[in-house]
């Protein structure tokens, strides 16, 4: 699915990611773990293609195809998909014509046919159901006005409608309380399958106890320092992350 | 990356940048007393009507051109532009649309807007204006059962001489500025309406201008009067081919609302805005205003993406007690665009409201200006005014200013005022884009969303085509 090399990238002129590597295979969840200013919501937006980010050596691979020689909306329609930690506000654009515009030109670019009016309305009210939004959330602007739990939950409605082939999260269970966190998570679990992968990107080990990863990194100074299964992010919970330092 | 895409905008040409190849009948540049004569003369105009343009010509010669508006253009030089100029093949006015001349026709149609379909499909009917001879009428007659006269301004002088008499500068006076003085001297042609007494005109009216002749003069003069009690929505719509100099079009329009009568007048204009250095644009120099009686409405939607310099205010003067005045506006520049446009409300009568919503983007090294003077006169007890002024900037060259006039001398009446000033900010874009919407698209959507208000006042069938003018005005200034 997502095969990264020696990664490096910076933000205005300072190094970020100094020689990341990972591979994520198809219908694996990864999470990515790791202290404050390690890089982990940088390495996101490198891969998402955000202006500014720019890759300064390495390679990242979607689906076999070169990641970075693509523009962020060509990267979308390949089936990446970025669950912001700050989803931003655009008013007056209704999230319906929001999302039908984003699932039309994604639907577009993969030679799928676009997706009548009503089968449209279909899916979107049931998105909204699965993630626990009221239906009046669709007419409303996007993100405007929402609790920091209703856009996140926002994000995770778009992402069940474009249907992704690699989600990352960035830090989508930070500010929800523990009864919002559980409908992020079988929202999340639902849409796992063979041939769509996770990476989660979090600070902490409860969001864990809820999705289960297949791998666990942590991420410090730029690098992966240390891979494992989920006992690692138990571990990180008791021992914080400075005995890391001393692997590293 | 976003750098890229303002490039790209600014790069692209307009699109509807072609000229019709048809036989012009234009008079040589110049404008002096025999200008005046030749065209009321061409139109067979009564000697009344000849001496009124006269007059408003020997005012003109006295007077000065503005300076005031915040926008800079070389000076105008009007004795290089031609006052008058018609298609040869319409001499012979056609009577039914088989009769247009098909390239006519044709243009029309690369204008999206085919005359047939449109007058089936919207039931609108249409007063083409193709440069400064009416072409054609549609629907004359069903609006002819409702007794609703629909006609070029040339032909009510002829068959309505006591309306033209009575309300032809009523509301602009001759004398009332520089350009609406000039326009009462040349006017060429434009639209007369009248709508009689309690009846709801059965359509949308509609007019759609072309300037067409290279170096002419735009002198379009549109009055329309609502009786008593009567109803009329209005369009005005306005496309033009790419030219090099820059051409003039001062138009005066006159609205008349009767008591309780209500005319919503709406206008999209996507004149050539000349080249991204702005050269070869369309100068709009307008004097719009309406009188509205005791509780009559007049409400003024525009919709402005074109021309290299727009210098408008529709205006309306509420005279009659509980009349309503309505001023919705979006006024988009892109490239070295200028506009400075808004809007008057002059509160006379009793319990008088006004609503002025105004939207401004601006894009590229534009300026969009807002000037709106909200007059509360001494007799206009209980009056309110609500005045909403957004701007929204897109990259970091353009500028937005708002100039907001308030005179109240009553202290019954209410004026509030509200401004706000946005920019389509990168996160925004990165954010559109990341769930696979293209720079261009994103940022149409946004600026779409930004003009909402305005347009859910738009006639319906009008409110898709300003929103794609809109996307062909801004595509990918991305900033």
């Amino acid at each position: 699915m997502l095969k990264i090399d020696n990664l490096h990238a910076s933000v205005e002129n300072k190094a970020i990611l100094k020689g990341l590597d990972l591979t994520v295979g198809a219908g694996e969840v990864h999470a990515i773990m790791g202290p404050n200013g390690s890089g982990k919501s940088t390495l996101g937006h490198v891969l998402a293609g955000r202006p500014g980010y720019t890759v300064t050596a390495g390679s990242a691979q979607l689906l076999g195809q070169d990641l970075l020689t693509l523009d962020t909306e060509e990267r979308a329609h390949l089936g990446l998909f970025l669950a912001y930690q700050y989803p931003v506000e655009i008013p007056g654009v209704s999230n319906m014509e929001f999302l039908k515009a984003s699932v039309d030109a994604v639907r577009e670019h993969r030679n799928v046919p676009a997706l009548d009016s009503v089968s449209f309305m279909k899916q979107a009210r049931e998105a909204c159901k699965a993630v626990n939004l009221d239906q009046a959330f669709l007419k409303r602007g996007v993100n405007e006005g929402f609790s920091g739990g209703e856009k996140k939950r926002n994000e995770l409605m778009q992402m069940m409608l474009l249907a992704p082939k690699l989600c990352i999260m960035d830090e989508t269970d930070s500010g929800l309380d523990i009864d919002a966190l559980q409908v992020v998570a079988d929202g999340i679990n639902a849409m796992r399958s063979a041939d769509r992968s996770f990476i989660l990107v979090t600070h902490y080990q409860r969001l864990l106890n809820f999705i289960k990863p297949d791998r666990v990194h942590v991420l410090s100074g730029g690098r992966i320092v240390k891979s494992g299964d989920h006992s690692l992010a138990l571990e990180l919970e008791e021992r914080g992350y400075a005995w890391l330092e001393d692997v590293a | 990356m976003s750098q890229e895409h303002i490039e790209h905008a600014i790069r692209k040409e307009y699109a509807a940048g072609f000229t019709t190849d048809i036989e012009s009948d234009t008079l040589p540049p110049g404008l002096n007393e025999d200008t005046i004569r030749f065209i009321s003369g061409r139109k067979n105009e009564p000697e009344w009507l000849l001496e009124w343009r006269l007059e408003a010509y020997r005012d003109w010669l006295k007077m000065a051109e503005p300076s005031w508006a915040h926008v800079n253009y070389p000076p105008v030089k009007f004795n290089e532009i031609s006052y008058f100029s018609s298609p040869k093949a319409m001499k012979d006015r056609p009577q039914s649309l088989d009769e247009v001349d098909p390239q006519l026709i044709e243009t029309y149609n690369k204008l999206g807007i085919p005359l047939h379909e449109q007058a089936a499909l919207a039931g609108v009917a249409v007063d083409a204006v193709f440069d400064s001879v009416s072409v054609t009428t549609t629907f004359r007659e069903k609006l002819w059962e409702a007794g609703v006269i629909f006609c070029s301004i040339s032909e009510a002088v002829h068959d309505y001489p006591e309306l033209i008499k009575k309300y032809l500068g009523s509301v602009v006076p001759r004398k009332d500025n520089f350009y609406a003085a000039l326009n009462s001297a040349v006017f060429s042609d434009g639209s007369f309406v009248y709508i009689p007494k309690g009846v709801r005109c059965p359509m949308e009216l509609s007019t759609y201008f072309r300037i067409n002749e290279a170096n002419t003069g735009q002198f379009e003069r549109t009055l329309i009067v609502a009786d008593e009690g009567s109803h009329v929505s209005y369009l005005e719509g306005c496309t033009a081919p790419m030219r090099d100099e820059n051409q003039l079009h001062a138009a005066v329009v006159e609205l008349v609302a009767l008591d309780g009568a209500e005319i919503k007048y709406s206008t999209v204009q996507n004149w050539y805005p000349g080249d991204a250095d702005g050269k070869g644009g369309i100068y709009n120099f307008v004097t719009k205003r309406g009188v509205a009686h005791r509780d009559s409405k007049i409400s003024w939607t525009q919709v402005e993406t074109g021309s290299a310099i727009t210098w408008k205010y529709p205006s309306c003067i509420l005279r009659g007690d509980n009349s309503v005045g309505e001023f919705y506006s979006v006024a988009l520049t892109n490239n070295a665009q200028q506009a400075d446009t808004g809007t008057k409300m002059i509160h006379l009568g009793k319990n008088t409201r006004s609503t002025i919503i105004s939207k401004g983007i601006s894009a590229g090294k534009s300026s969009n200006a807002y000037r709106g003077l909200v007059r509360m006169s001494p007799r206009a007890e209980g009056a309110r005014n609500y005045t909403q002024c957004d701007s929204l900037l897109i990259g970091d060259r353009c500028a937005a200013h708002t100039f907001p006039y308030i005179e109240s001398r009553n202290p019954s009446a209410v004026v509030e005022h509200e401004a706000t000033t946005s920019k389509v900010s990168d996160d925004q874009l990165y954010l559109c884009q990341q769930r696979g919407l293209d720079a261009e698209k994103a940022v149409s959507m946004i600026v779409n969303g930004f003009c909402k208000e305005v347009f859910r006042e738009l006639p319906m069938e009008f409110a898709m085509e300003a929103g794609k003018l809109l996307e062909v005005s801004l595509e990918g200034s991305v900033g």
